[in-house]
């Protein structure tokens, strides 16, 4: 089994979000994480999911995603051929903001981000092994709430959805 | 400016559809309404229940090679659709089913007869879209019949709002030709033809499978054109079954679990099998660890997502086959391969003397049921389209009929779906009511779809019902008595008079339960003029080889 990515460009069709994911339904397969939102293209969707699959299967979910109409290109990487990132929000108490605290957010290069009478939000961007880090950290700050979302990545093997669209009519 | 079910019905015309399956409900009443005024362009069809309308829009689609059209209304109308839309979205039948649904403002309010159908339908389609408004009716239905159809087809689905319906819009209707997302057909890769006709001219053993997606293809001349040249052994699949005559010099007979001899037991002794338009279901390859593992694989697919789906291939060949095929018969040298040839013929005389023989000549006991379709093989006219059920009858039927041209095979091969056969007959002939179409069916499934006997009644379709009657869900039970220690457990049929049923829907019916009637009674059937039932009762407990049994290799096919 292996971490892969797909990447999944779609047309904004009203159900295909549930098309893609009753492949991996049908077949007993838990997605990790996903993604979705628009792409550079006017129009077009990209959909990003995270999955522990084996290589055939990594293949057949690709094949049988791509198959599905309003799909228009579907691509599966292994996590080194992805850079990726995951943000990670924590809501802590205002009373656990000491020195302490403040060495751990310098250490880790996060963010404050919001600051109300009785609490903050700190911000952090990374692997998911990076926000979980963090994550155990903070526990012990008597933190209230954690949030993380899941990865957004951009391929590097080089390849291009518009010149696709512009090769075939 | 028009109805929007106005435009419904004019846009099934404007795609040439003769006939809609269908049958009305308070969500659709527009529709029906309109087709009220479009009686001469346009024929309905009322079915007795809606799992009807979807294997008759199945049977007619599929041996005319044009989309099936399926009208039915909103809620329960809808549902009674899914165990069709599985079987032709497995079996590759297009279809384009429209539903009504609710007033736009009730959807998810649980009104009445109000049910998710995008939701429900979404892994048995192969495209489906719910419409909400009158201007984007014609466009949905343009783009679902090319869906429908273009690559490798399927079913797909319309939910169009009962608000939508009653608006007022333009009609300019405008085909679909493309849609940008949705390129099912690619280039065929000169450098796989040349790596393929390479293997295939220094094979010593070559061995052609054969699929429906030959027929869907329309590749029926060019696989001819194929064999004739290289002179390679060819066995179909249940679906492929008619894509070539059965007196052609390649045919060896037929593959599966209950296909026939050689076909199987040589697959494991092949060196390079070429798989064309079939998809190595289970039914087919048995253990696929133990399946075809010394020969080199070529498969000609259009669709990618069976390639190497559950046998890997060593070389490729994606795209349509009628172009795949005919560029490999280009590239391939003629040839001849007697001695493997032989090796098909001896394994057939075994299995002849083992099975066949006894299957098609009874002398004492019950009737067998291969009897009745060598009778009708002697009657029927070449063309004539044989529809089945699912269970012992269909591969019975399907083992002894003599195929001899191309859509005269229509059966619920992939979902195994029992109360297929009458509905889909009813389609069949529907197409052309001088084709000769044979119905075979056995006791159970018949009472699953029985009451479109009123439809053939009232559409004076001139369908021939052969109904074998061993009073058992006979696969079931053979299975029981195979596997389960004779435990007969829930499979044995109390039935009715099957008789007084056919002759209540106005068929002529006869019931044979005599080896000396029986001959007679197949000769009248198959020169009646009209709808015919005829039921023979057959042997109990007879059962079908050979046979792989689960989980064995096709090596391991068994003659009893």
């Amino acid at each position: 089994m292996n971490r892969y990515t797909i990447l999944v460009y779609t047309e904004n069709f009203i159900g295909i979000l549930n098309r893609i994911t009753i492949i991996f339904t049908r077949r007993g397969i838990n997605i990790d994480a996903l993604t979705a939102s628009e792409s550079r293209l006017d129009g077009i969707h990209k959909i990003t999911i995270e999955v522990t699959v084996t290589e055939e299967q990594i293949i057949q979910l690709t094949k049988q995603i791509e198959k599905i109409v309003d799909v228009i290109k579907a691509y599966c990487f292994k996590d080194d051929e992805v850079v990726y990132q995951e943000i990670a929000l924590y809501k802590v108490p205002i009373e656990s903001l000491d020195p302490g605290l403040e060495k751990v957010i310098r250490q880790f290069n996060a963010h404050i981000i919001a600051a109300e009478k009785e609490f903050v939000v700190i911000e952090f961007t990374g692997h998911k092994e990076d926000t979980q880090a963090l994550l155990e950290i903070l526990k012990p700050f008597n933190l209230l709430e954690f949030s993380r979302s899941g990865r957004v990545a951009i391929a590097k093997p080089k390849f291009s959805v518009q010149e696709y669209l512009n090769n075939q009519t | 400016m028009m109805r929007g079910a106005d435009i419904v019905v004019r846009s099934l015309i404007a795609e040439n559809s003769e006939y809609i399956f269908g049958y009305p409900g308070g969500a659709i009443m527009p529709v029906y309404d309109a087709l009220y005024d479009y009686s001469e362009q346009i024929k309905h069809v009322l079915t007795r229940h809606e799992q009807g309308a979807i294997h008759a829009a199945q049977g007619y689609a599929r041996v005319s090679g044009k989309v099936g059209v399926v009208l039915v209304t909103s809620g329960p109308g809808a549902t009674n659709l899914i165990t069709g839309l599985a079987d032709a979205q497995i079996d590759s039948t297009p279809l384009v089913c429209i539903t009504g649904q609710v007033a736009a403002h009730l959807l998810g309010s649980d009104a009445f007869q109000e049910t998710d159908v995008v939701g429900l339908s979404m892994p048995g389609t192969k495209w489906n879209i719910q419409v909400r408004r009158v201007e984007d009716i014609a466009p949905a239905i343009a783009k679902a019949f090319h869906i429908a159809r273009t690559g490798r087809p399927g079913p797909v689905l319309v939910d169009i709002t009962k608000n939508a319906q009653v608006e007022f819009g333009e009609f300019n209707y405008a085909p679909c030709l493309a849609v940008r997302s949705f390129r099912p057909y690619v280039t065929i890769d000169r450098k796989a033809v040349q790596s393929a006709s390479e293997l295939i001219n220094t094979a010593k053993k070559p061995y052609v499978l054969y699929g429906q997606g030959v027929v869907l293809a329309k590749a029926e001349a060019e696989l001819k054109a194929f064999l004739d040249k290289t002179g390679i052994p060819a066995a179909s699949t249940l679906l492929g079954s008619g894509a070539i005559p059965q007196d052609h010099a390649s045919y060896v007979g037929k593959l599966g679990m209950h296909g026939n001899y050689a076909p199987n037991l040589l697959t494991n002794q092949c060196d390079v099998l070429i798989a064309i338009g079939m998809r190595f279901d289970d039914r087919v390859t048995g253990d696929l660890k133990r399946y075809a593992k010394q020969a080199k694989v070529i498969h000609l697919e259009l669709d990618p997502a069976e390639i190497d789906k559950n046998v890997k291939t060593t070389v490729a060949l994606q795209g349509d086959c009628k172009e795949s095929l005919a560029l490999l018969t280009k590239a391939v040298n003629k040839n001849a391969h007697p001695e493997w040839m032989e090796r098909f013929r001896e394994l057939e005389n075994e299995e002849k003397m083992a099975v066949m023989t006894n299957d098609l000549h009874g002398t004492h006991g019950g009737l067998h049921m291969g009897e009745v379709i060598r009778l009708v093989n002697q009657f029927k006219e070449d063309d004539a389209i044989l529809v089945t059920d699912v269970g012992q009858h269909q591969m019975i039927a399907w083992r002894y009929f003599d195929y001899k041209t191309t859509r005269t095979q229509v059966t619920s091969g992939g979902l195994g779906t029992m109360g297929f056969a009458l509905p889909a007959a009813l389609g069949a002939q529907l197409h052309d009511y001088k084709r000769q179409v044979i119905c075979v069916v056995g006791d159970g499934g018949i009472q699953m779809t029985i009451q479109e006997l009123g439809t053939i009644m009232q559409t004076k379709a001139p369908v021939k019902v052969v109904l074998l009657n061993n009073n058992y869900l006979g696969m079931v039970r053979q299975w029981q008595q195979l596997f389960f220690d004779k435990r007969y457990s829930f499979t044995e049929l109390e039935n009715p008079d099957f008789i007084k049923i056919a002759e209540a829907y106005s068929f002529k019916a006869r019931k044979v339960t005599e080896r000396d009637d029986l001959e007679a009674s197949v000769a009248e059937m198959l020169l009646h003029q009209g709808p015919y039932f005829l039921e023979v009762v057959v042997e109990k407990e007879d059962n079908v080889f050979p046979m792989i049994a689960t989980g064995c290799s096709v090596e391991e096919v068994r003659l009893s």
